[in-house]
């Protein structure tokens, strides 16, 4: 971009360091007008920390803060919105209860007379949104509508506030592919208008669309500032977690797998460990008939609300089906009424909302670990404190989990290692069949892989795999085979050999393609 | 936290130089704080009444301030402990003092018509059962508030028991009646054995079983409880039932204790004694992790603290401005704990 214009805003020598963690040292940030930057680094690398020191959520111990030639010390999120830094976090923090238009103004509701102008709150909210191309009844209470549609409120508001500087902390980990395109757009028409756009991202697709510029962060220092052009994945990859990364060159998984491929060809089919006959629920999904074989992974694609989760959710118990049937080796059985008889028969799920469907947050890691399989036990067989603790002390070292100890509350952990216990929580009842919806959203490039190599190796052993992922990507990679869901029905299945994006994509999008 | 904090400083020099560290392990342990209020309580009590800590055998059995206190704090112990268990899962129940006094008034009205005693206890716990499955269905099964829920259960409470009664205050005159309510045993109200024993059990079936662990999941996260594969909705609905069983059995004790049955005095706000009691013991409203030992605790900082402000001579009714204002205390404190 532009190298002649200032930035107008410009971070540098920032250093922050918590009790016991230093977070930033040496970090920093340069931002153009009319340009997106995108920040990234491993969960870890300190972007969130540098984020909250920029919108005043943090005060940085050292180093300047410099907005069109002033430096700035915004003490609070408010002050910093007064400045002209506008912010959408990561986890929407909205109010559900209240109405989209409130939540839109909350804070600056239009007046008139003293008293709050509600229709002209609608409206305005209204048009916002429409910009954004969405068009919903406004007055409706925010919790009605799906996450994303509360990530496109969370960016509108934070657009109604005349902002130079928007920082959009992983704005696109809810969204769908068409409504990432959708906040693409919008972000490209912010740009022209000279908006400078901070955003954060693990999406190295993402990345590369929109990016001009990408700052890396490494161990809480800047590691460098590059132009996207300039950049091949791989380098980023590289400098984010600092050593050569065949890992995660693409080429080299892709060869592993073909030698998994073979291996599954010569081998018979194994048997089947799971099958649905017809099973939907009113309004929510369309009757689906699939088979899950022993140790395969099958992977469910498709865009948001298609009926991938609640495809999960019906088999495991968690909503209830209200046709269909579920055999289980030989035996036929009704749907599950809960996800006590699920578990009962071997299923075990993680739910893609991590922090409200999974963690027990103030609970210790050994407590959520040990939670589904003492369930299944029953209350009055408690395990063993001396049983309990070979558990979790054996999963912290076999998923690799970073906590200080076994009894950290778990809601101090990061995400991806909180996604690890909670996955342990499952594989510690040793089940026939895991769901993992989502496993790896928001979570560092690192912890993926360690996630995802994990689950292969019990799926190797015999373990079967319903593996739900946004990622078409990761789904092509991991999956022997794949259903592909469109507006809440089972629309096609690909078996490995099959399997293409180019394919893929077209069933997801329907005839059209 | 800070009036706590001070009071030890207050302490012997020495003992402050010898264990900074000690001290600082003591203060984080969750009963500090309860356990220092009733020290403090108890302190006042040496030095503003005279005779507090007297003991003395009378009648075969221990006299004095001290066993007063334990005799009277049995039902809000027990109170306090359905309390603790309804509120770890994220409710709360207003109908305790009601259902204390339909369960009295169902057994005074049988004692009163020479029932066998058993039969009049049974009866009056098996009403606060009914009352205990009633509020649960209400919250666990319609998913109504629980605040909403039991207040229903509040008001019409007393009302049935006015009913049982025939709007009459019953009076019992049976000696095997009064035991549980003033009776002693090896020297000890039988009315704290009853109390302590359902602490106990609690206290077991929270240790040694894995009632404690899903408890607390079920109060923290109940929808990821229940993913987990946890009975979230029947936990909760005994967590009712529970609890209104206690308030029967306290109202046995307080009928027991008056040798009667008043149904529009009987426990009147002891749901609300309870929720102080369990708050004061360091158990948040917002619930998940709790402290049963902490709940007794409480209990006995609010027996104490009526009966000091009684023997110091205060008016009666400024009891309730003292009990307001602890209150406040408390809820300062949690404040600066968020």
């Amino acid at each position: 971009m532009a190298t002649a214009v200032a930035p107008v805003l410009e971070l540098s020598g920032i250093h922050k360091e918590f009790p016991g963690v230093k977070a930033l040292s040496e970090a920093g940030l340069r931002l153009y007008p009319g340009e997106v930057h995108t920040l990234m680094g491993q969960n870890g690398a300190g972007k969130s920390t540098l984020i909250k020191v920029l919108t005043g959520v943090h005060a940085p111990d050292r180093g300047r803060i410099v907005m069109e030639g002033r430096e700035i010390r915004p003490g609070s999120t408010q002050e910093a919105q007064d400045l002209g830094i506008s912010t959408v976090y990561q986890e929407v923090n909205l109010c559900p209860n209240l109405s989209v238009a409130e939540n839109i103004f909350i804070g600056r509701y239009p007046r008139k007379w003293g008293l709050v102008d509600w229709a002209a709150m609608r409206t305005r909210a209204a048009a916002l949104l429409r910009d954004l191309e969405i068009d919903i009844d406004v007055s409706a209470p925010l919790s009605r509508y799906p996450l994303a549609i509360q990530q496109m409120v969370a960016i509108s508001r934070a657009l109604n506030i005349s902002a130079r500087v928007l920082v959009l902390d992983e704005p696109t980990s809810s969204l769908d592919e068409a409504e990432v395109q959708l906040l693409f757009r919008v972000l490209r028409r912010l740009r022209e208008q000279g908006m400078a756009i901070l955003f954060v991202t693990h999406f190295l697709d993402q990345t590369y669309a929109i990016s001009d510029r990408i700052t890396v962060m490494r161990n809480g220092e800047r590691e460098g500032e590059y132009a996207a052009a300039d950049l091949s994945r791989l380098a980023l990859v590289n400098k984010m977690i600092g050593k050569p990364a065949e890992e995660s060159d693409d080429a080299a998984v892709e060869m592993r797998q073909e030698g998994r491929a073979a291996a599954n060809d010569a081998a018979p089919p194994s048997p089947v460990v799971l099958a649905t006959r017809g099973l939907g629920r009113k309004g929510v999904l369309q009757p689906v008939d699939m088979q899950v074989r022993a140790g395969e992974v099958l992977g469910l694609a498709g865009l948001l609300g298609a009926g991938r989760t609640e495809l999960a959710r019906l088999l495991f118990g968690a909503d209830r089906a209200d046709k269909g049937d579920i055999v289980i080796g030989e035996k036929a059985s009704g749907a599950f009424a809960n996800p006590r008889q699920a578990i009962a028969a071997g299923i075990g799920f993680c739910s893609e909302d991590r922090k409200l469907e999974g963690a027990v947050l103030s609970l210790s890691v050994r407590e959520n670990l040990v939670l589904a399989l003492q369930a299944r036990q029953g209350m009055l067989r408690a395990i063993p404190m001396q049983r309990q603790r070979e558990l979790a002390e054996e999963y912290v070292k076999a998923l690799g989990i970073r906590t200080a100890s076994i009894e950290t509350p778990i809601g101090t952990l990061s995400g991806g290692n909180q996604q690890k216990v909670l996955l342990a929580r499952w594989l510690a009842t040793d089940p026939r069949l895991m769901i993992l919806d989502e496993p790896t959203r928001g979570i560092d490039v690192r912890a993926k892989q360690e996630i995802m190599d994990y689950v292969t190796t019990l799926c190797k052993r015999g373990m079967s795999l319903l593996f739900i992922s946004s990622e078409l990507p990761e789904v092509l990679r991991c999956s022997d085979r794949m259903i592909v869901m469109r507006d809440r029905a089972a629309c096609g299945e690909y078996r490995r050999g099959d399997l293409d994006e180019t394919t893929v994509l077209h069933a997801i999008a329907g005839e059209l393609a | 936290m800070t009036h706590i904090a001070s009071s030890s400083a207050a302490a012997p020099a020495a003992v402050a130089i010898a264990a900074p560290r000690f001290g600082a392990r003591l203060s984080a342990h969750p009963l500090a704080r309860p356990l220092g209020a009733l020290i403090v309580l108890l302190l006042i009590n040496l030095f503003a009444v005279p005779g507090f800590f007297h003991l003395e055998v009378k009648d075969g059995h221990l006299y004095g301030a001290i066993v007063d206190i334990l005799n009277r704090s049995a039902p809000l112990m027990l109170a306090a402990t359905g309390m603790t268990v309804v509120i770890a899962m994220r409710g709360i129940d207003i109908s305790v003092g009601a259902v204390v006094a339909l369960a009295a008034a169902v057994a005074c009205t049988m004692a009163a018509a020479e029932q066998p005693l058993w039969m009049a206890f049974a009866a009056a716990l098996g009403a606060a059962l009914l009352c205990g499955v009633w509020n649960g269905l209400l919250v666990a099964g319609l998913g109504l508030q629980p605040i909403v829920a039991t207040l229903v259960l509040m008001v019409a409470g007393r009302g049935l028991a006015q009913l049982v009664t025939d709007g009459q205050i019953i009076t019992v005159y049976r000696d095997d009646f009064f035991v549980l309510g003033s009776g002693y045993l090896f020297g000890l109200p039988v009315a704290l054995y009853a109390a302590l024993a359902v602490v106990l059990a609690v206290a077991l079936a929270m240790r040694k079983t894995a009632l404690g662990l899903f408890t607390q999941a079920v109060g923290i996260n109940p929808v990821a409880a229940r993913l987990a594969g946890i009975r979230a909705g029947a936990l909760v609905f005994a967590s009712y039932a529970f609890c209104a069983v206690c308030a029967g059995l306290a109202g046995l004790i307080i009928s027991s204790n008056i040798k009667s049955a008043d149904a529009n005095n009987a426990g009147l706000l002891l749901e609300l004694d309870a929720i102080l009691a369990v708050t004061l013991g360091g158990t948040s409203l917002a619930g998940g992790k709790f402290n049963l030992a902490g709940s007794v605790i409480g209990a006995l900082i609010i027996q104490t603290l009526t009966y000091t402000v009684y023997s110091l001579g205060v008016p009666p009714e400024v009891n309730l401005v003292v009990k307001s204002l602890v209150v406040f205390a408390v809820c300062l404190s949690q404040r600066s704990k968020a």
